[in-house]
């Protein structure tokens, strides 16, 4: 289970990666949004992997998962769906008004 | 457990979502909410000072113990950062009521708290993952501020800007999983002790999870190679909020400062400040320094000043040494001041000249224009009498190592440079055109300008009563035994 989640994580993250490198606005928000999944899903599985075990600390059980990677990737899921659509009206904005949908800047361009 | 440590990010907190709602269609009232708020935490950033001298306090959020709970720790460093950000707010706020500018776009005031909330609560925090948490908060206030006013290019500049800090924000979840799974914390305190108290065999993720989080705090921090966000955002983002943003980049020197002093074990944070941080910070400081030389245009020679300005910053927290970190901590202050003048100014010089370009012939400027470039130019090239040139010198003074010594001065030397080319261009040359001086500055934005100034100034001549309270900083920082027991954390052992 750990080989598959750390090859997925890799995955995600190398995809996320390549696609931030290219030059128009939409393929480095996909590859922003791979790696928000990517970082999730190791968030997740920084407490340690564990099957069918409910992350709840009650006395005198002793199958659970830890909780707390959980209530963070919560918060770290709802921040990058957030700062996703962000980036995606600045970047409408940005196409709209420019007509293209470029990353790069010359220095030339002033507000 | 006194409740007034909360009050500087539930005050903005409260105070924007208001404004935001009920004063949509009221200017006026948006206009009171913003300087009356900023007044306020002011107020209140001066009044916890006296609270944090008594040492650190601790505030438990919904009274939940340590490192189960996230708590809020208030010590010397925090109050004074506190201080700076309210302060300079202050001064912005009153400089954009001056100038209009918050009538440019909508929503300008409850952007404006929410992103001092977001600073507030970063200096404020005690706990990593919160930490990120309040980062998110002052970077999507952050956000709306920089595409204030719109504008194809601003908006561009904003992609750029958004995008960088996202892998930031990236980089810093894997730092944090990283280091909860190492250690199963998240309270920076408790965090340094189960660090050290590691088996040598996890040394290697330390060190991964330990650069992973530098990492992200020195692109808030703008040093180089990660530094090529700045100049950008700061370039294109109105004047007003790139002289806000000046204590932005100091939110990333704070969080390595806390980062090396309670996060990280000594000899960790030796390694990685040696070997990283210092060679970082002098290129971080000459590429600055060039780039204020090189630059086409008023605002990103400024952007550029305060990547120098990080660069000296940089230098001085990697020493590891209390008397040095005394002196950065001052010329911190000095030049995130000094910084936020400088692009203030710039924003009078784009309007009255209608232009950014350096070259560009345009009809003379106002004599008090000309006069205010003069002190700013001679505070961010660290020259005497103001405080910049104190600052480089306790830090030349308390360092006296040749590589040190060689780019600080030969940085100084290339922004004085720089800067007196663009005054002569700007001040000088207008008057090859026969014309008479253009425009004024607005009562209430040379008031904010003049504000900054006399702030300079008392920083240089209070240096004497500011530096013993920065070595006392610098002591804590050193040797945290304090903010660590304020923690109250149970006795280590127990594995939770």
């Amino acid at each position: 289970m750990e080989l598959y989640l750390a090859t997925a994580i890799g995955l995600l993250t190398a995809v996320g990666t390549y696609l931030l490198l290219r030059g128009r606005s939409f393929p480095v928000i996909l590859g922003l949004t791979l790696i928000s999944y990517a970082v999730n899903l190791f968030i997740f599985a920084s407490g340690g992997l564990r099957l069918s075990a409910p992350p709840i600390l009650q006395s005198g059980v002793t199958t659970y998962t830890d909780p707390v990677p959980q209530a963070l990737v919560l918060t770290a899921i709802v921040i990058s769906f957030a700062m996703t659509a962000v980036i995606t009206i600045l970047a409408l904005g940005a196409w709209l008004g420019a007509g293209h949908d470029r990353v790069d800047m010359s220095e030339g361009d002033e507000p | 457990m006194t409740h007034l440590i909360i009050l500087p990010v539930v005050l903005p907190a409260l105070l924007g979502p208001i404004t935001l709602l009920f004063f949509r269609a009221h200017p006026a009232a948006q206009r009171a909410m913003g300087l009356g708020g900023t007044a306020a935490l002011l107020a209140l950033a001066l009044a916890l000072w006296p609270i944090a001298t008594d040492g650190p306090q601790l505030y438990r959020l919904g009274d939940w113990p340590a490192p189960f709970g996230i708590v809020l720790v208030l010590d010397r460093l925090a109050a004074l950062m506190l201080i700076l950000t309210a302060f300079l707010a202050l001064a912005v706020q009153i400089y954009v009521l001056g100038t209009g500018w918050d009538r440019k776009g909508r929503h300008f005031h409850a952007l404006f708290l929410f992103q001092l909330m977001g600073l507030n609560g970063a200096f404020l925090t005690g706990d990593a993952f919160n930490l990120f948490v309040f980062f998110e908060v002052l970077l999507i206030a952050s956000y709306g501020l920089m595409v204030h006013g719109g504008g194809t290019n601003r908006i561009r500049a904003g992609v750029q800007y958004v995008t960088y800090n996202l892998v930031g924000s990236s980089l810093f979840l894997i730092g944090l999983a990283t280091v909860y799974g190492m250690t199963g914390t998240l309270n920076m305190a408790d965090l340094g002790q189960r660090i050290a108290a590691l088996p040598d065999g996890d040394m290697a993720l330390t060190r991964v999870a330990a650069v992973l989080l530098l990492l992200v705090f020195a692109i808030k921090g703008a040093l180089v190679p990660l530094h090529l966000w700045l100049p950008n955002t700061y370039a294109l983002a109105p004047g007003p909020v790139a002289a806000l943003f000046a204590v932005m980049t100091k939110v990333g020197a704070y969080a390595t400062l806390r980062l090396g002093s309670v996060m990280l074990p000594k000899g960790t944070t030796e390694l990685l400040f040696g070997t990283l941080l210092a060679p970082a910070g002098m290129l971080t400081l000459i590429i600055g320094a060039l780039g204020v030389l090189g630059a086409k245009g008023l605002a990103r020679q400024a952007a550029f000043a305060a990547v120098a300005s990080m660069g000296t910053v940089f230098i001085g927290l990697s020493a590891l040494d209390p008397a040095v970190t005394a002196a950065t901590l001052y010329y911190m202050i000095h030049s995130t001041l000094a910084g936020a003048l400088l692009f203030l100014i710039t924003d009078q010089v784009q309007t009255l000249r209608n232009s950014d370009d350096l070259t560009q012939a345009r009809p003379p400027l106002p004599g008090t224009l000309a006069a205010l470039f003069f002190v700013a130019a001679i505070a961010t090239a660290g020259m005497p009498p103001l405080s910049g040139f104190l600052g480089k010198l306790l830090i030349l003074q308390s360092l006296p190592v040749w590589p040190v010594w060689t780019t600080i001065l030969l940085g100084s030397l290339l922004l004085m440079l720089g800067l007196a080319r663009s005054g002569s261009l700007l001040f000088w040359k207008g008057y090859e055109i026969a014309a008479q001086p253009t425009g004024q500055i607005p009562p209430l934005a040379r008031f904010a300008l003049v504000a900054l100034i006399l702030s300079l100034v008392a920083l240089t001549l209070f240096a004497g009563q500011i530096h013993p309270a920065l070595q006392q900083i610098a002591q804590d920082l050193h040797d945290p035994i304090a903010y660590v027991q304020a923690n109250d954390l149970p006795a280590m052992g127990a594995k939770p």
